[in-house]
């Protein structure tokens, strides 16, 4: 199984990672994936047939409670951190199309 | 004895007796500080001006009869993935270098109640990644018993601020070990609590199924009561665990008669540096000589506890840190074209090599068609390894064994060959998955003069047991803070 990391592979995971790669940096993943997958692989001597997958260790019950604010307006604090702000709001890039972008093949803003 | 020279417990007496001003305390720890972080760097930020006018209030407190408690007035150093209001908090990483958040985590707002002073934040791995502090963006701490060594990680700043009498007490954070490793490299005690004792409200998520927060400090009295303090129920933790048994001070007495002390056959076997297993062995020797009953035994699936822990910290990673995206704090690239642009150069640019390593597998692991062959047979090997500690704890009070296979490498030694950085968790982190608390506590030193740490680990919620070993150990066991004043010449050593 330790021999599935292709190119392609590293693209893919790049994309759902949303990481940019530098060529050298692609190649140092690739070969850290498969030594750290070869590695891992050692689990598939455990037999774990009829085990249930624990996320935590104890049992987790959701808390409900009623949706009160408690703290105060923070939003001045809170805008500070933006990279980029301008009245009141955080300035991010166009993320609606407009609509002859939108009829284009392939003109959405995917991955 | 000098104010830095004292433990947080014993100045926070004379703080009570009025013997010593918190002012006082603190310009003390912040001289230190000013004098020794040229060599150590076991901070990333230093809050010289808010720590003055915070030990101000606190002393009016204690004047007034506000605050009684134990550690009112003593200055603290927070691990730099604890939010603090208005103090930066940023993870050691450059995609937050500049985060200033807008509330206090609840484990600090915890020890402010106390009258704690915060004096700063401490370095770290990079997101708590790595296990030598060498992966910070503000650059590497050092071990101050020698400072061409690392201090270990992540919790390394912490560790090493109180190794080197820098400030008397410290929180960390543990995930696979980031407490009990840098503890056992510097000669200091440190606690994990069980999973759910302290609240992980405002600790910047890493693998939030495994991270808890706890005390680094220079004896067990001290991690105890900074432990009281810090242990709550809290809503805004969903994980956080309702206890009424937190008065963890009230484990601090001598003896372990009758107790029995299981030792996993596999914690000693190939791996284990000899020196660090001739000392962990001498504390289980002196521990048998106050009472306890020591045996060795087969701790079964020690080998998969390091692929299980790496591949759910890592996917837990890669999600946790999606939110890292450039937007709405943080980092931001300088120069995009669109959304997914500016995502990805600003997360590209501002993670460092471990953190994006971590998040690639975490990624792939959680995908579709790897997700059953590898998280969800993670997850079930994390439920047999619990299955394993469950036997071992139905014959033993605890487990005792080393931190780490070996004393503090030097510098650079680990970082070019994760695999080898990764199996220095061996001893650790399967303490994470099963939730369990564990402590280090040092032991000896190896023939260069590195401090070696003995770890205890208990059932879930059976702090107080390992804190009688720990603190029947630290009592019997000659390794007494004389031993560890030699450190007073910090900047002099390792030259």
């Amino acid at each position: 199984m330790a021999n599935i990391i292709s190119d392609g592979t590293i693209e893919y995971v790049g994309i759902l990672a949303k990481l940019e790669l530098s060529e050298e940096e692609k190649e140092r993943a690739k070969k850290d994936m498969s030594e750290m997958l070869y590695y891992i692989d050692k689990l598939n001597e455990l037999d774990t047939s009829g085990i249930e997958p624990v996320s935590h260790i104890f049992t987790m019950n959701n808390v409900l409670r009623e949706d009160v604010i408690t703290n105060g307006d923070g939003s001045s604090q809170t805008l500070a951190n933006a990279p980029e702000q301008a009245e009141g709001g955080i300035v991010v890039p166009k993320t609606i199309l407009d609509e002859s972008a939108k009829m284009r093949p392939g003109g959405g803003d995917g991955v | 004895m000098s104010i830095t020279g004292m433990t947080a417990l014993e100045l926070g007496n004379k703080i009570q007796k009025r013997e010593i001003s918190v002012v006082e305390a603190t310009e003390a720890v912040l001289e230190s500080v000013r004098r020794k972080e040229p060599s150590i760097n076991a901070f990333v930020t230093v809050d010289g001006e808010g720590a003055r006018k915070r030990a101000k209030e606190v002393q009016k407190q204690i004047d007034e009869g506000t605050l009684t408690g134990p550690l009112a007035g003593v200055p603290v150093a927070v691990k730099d993935n604890l939010c603090t209001e208005g103090m930066p908090t940023t993870c050691s990483s450059k995609i937050l270098h500049n985060f200033i958040p807008s509330y206090t985590a609840t484990a600090v707002e915890n020890l402010m109640r106390a009258g704690a002073v915060v004096i700063g934040k401490t370095n770290m791995d990079e997101f708590a990644m790595g296990s030598t502090t060498e992966t910070s963006y503000f650059g590497a701490t050092k071990n101050p018993w020698n400072t061409s060594h690392v201090p270990g990680g992540s919790s390394g700043g912490s560790c090493a601020a109180v190794a080197a009498e820098e400030c008397p007490y410290a929180l960390g954070s543990d995930t696979g070990g980031s407490i009990r490793q840098p503890s056992s490299f510097c000669g200091v005690v440190g606690l994990k609590p069980t999973y759910g004792t302290v609240s992980r409200y405002g600790l910047v998520a890493y693998g939030s199924s495994l991270d808890q927060i706890g005390p680094i400090a220079r004896d067990v009295a001290d991690c105890a009561a900074v432990l009281e303090a810090v242990a709550s129920y809290d809503t805004k933790d969903s994980t956080s665990v309702r206890r009424q048994d937190l008065d963890f001070t009230s484990a601090l007495k001598e003896g372990v008669s009758g107790m029995k002390i299981g030792l996993p056959r596999d914690y000693f076997g190939t791996g284990l540096n000899t020196e660090v297993k001739e000392a962990v062995l001498a504390a289980a020797k002196k521990l048998e000589g106050c009472g306890a009953v020591i045996e060795e035994f087969n701790l079964g699936l020690v080998e998969y506890a390091i692929p299980a822990y790496y591949v759910i910290a890592c996917a837990e990673a890669s999600s946790n840190l999606a939110r890292f995206d450039g937007i709405k704090y943080g980092y931001r690239t300088k120069q995009y074209e669109g959304l997914h642009n500016l995502y990805k150069k600003s997360r590209s640019e501002g993670f460092g090599p471990e953190v994006k390593r971590r998040i690639m597998l975490g990624s792939f692991v959680l995908s579709s068609g790897y997700y059953d062959a590898y998280y969800l047979k993670a997850l079930r090997t994390k439920a047999l390894i619990k299955q394993e500690f469950d036997k071992a704890f139905a014959h033993y009070d605890m487990i005792l064994g080393p931190a780490a296979p070996s004393t503090a490498p030097r510098l650079g030694e680990n970082l070019d060959d994760p695999i080898k950085m990764y199996l220095g968790d061996i001893y650790t982190v399967s303490v994470n998955l099963a939730g369990l608390p564990g402590i280090s506590v040092p032991c000896g030193t190896d023939k260069a003069g590195l401090p070696v740490g003995v770890q205890l680990i208990g059932n879930c919620f059976e702090e107080k047991k390992i804190i009688r070993a720990a603190y029947t150990l630290e009592r019997t066991g000659g390794y007494s803070r004389s031993t560890l004043a030699v450190l007073d010449g910090t900047s002099e050593r390792g030259k």
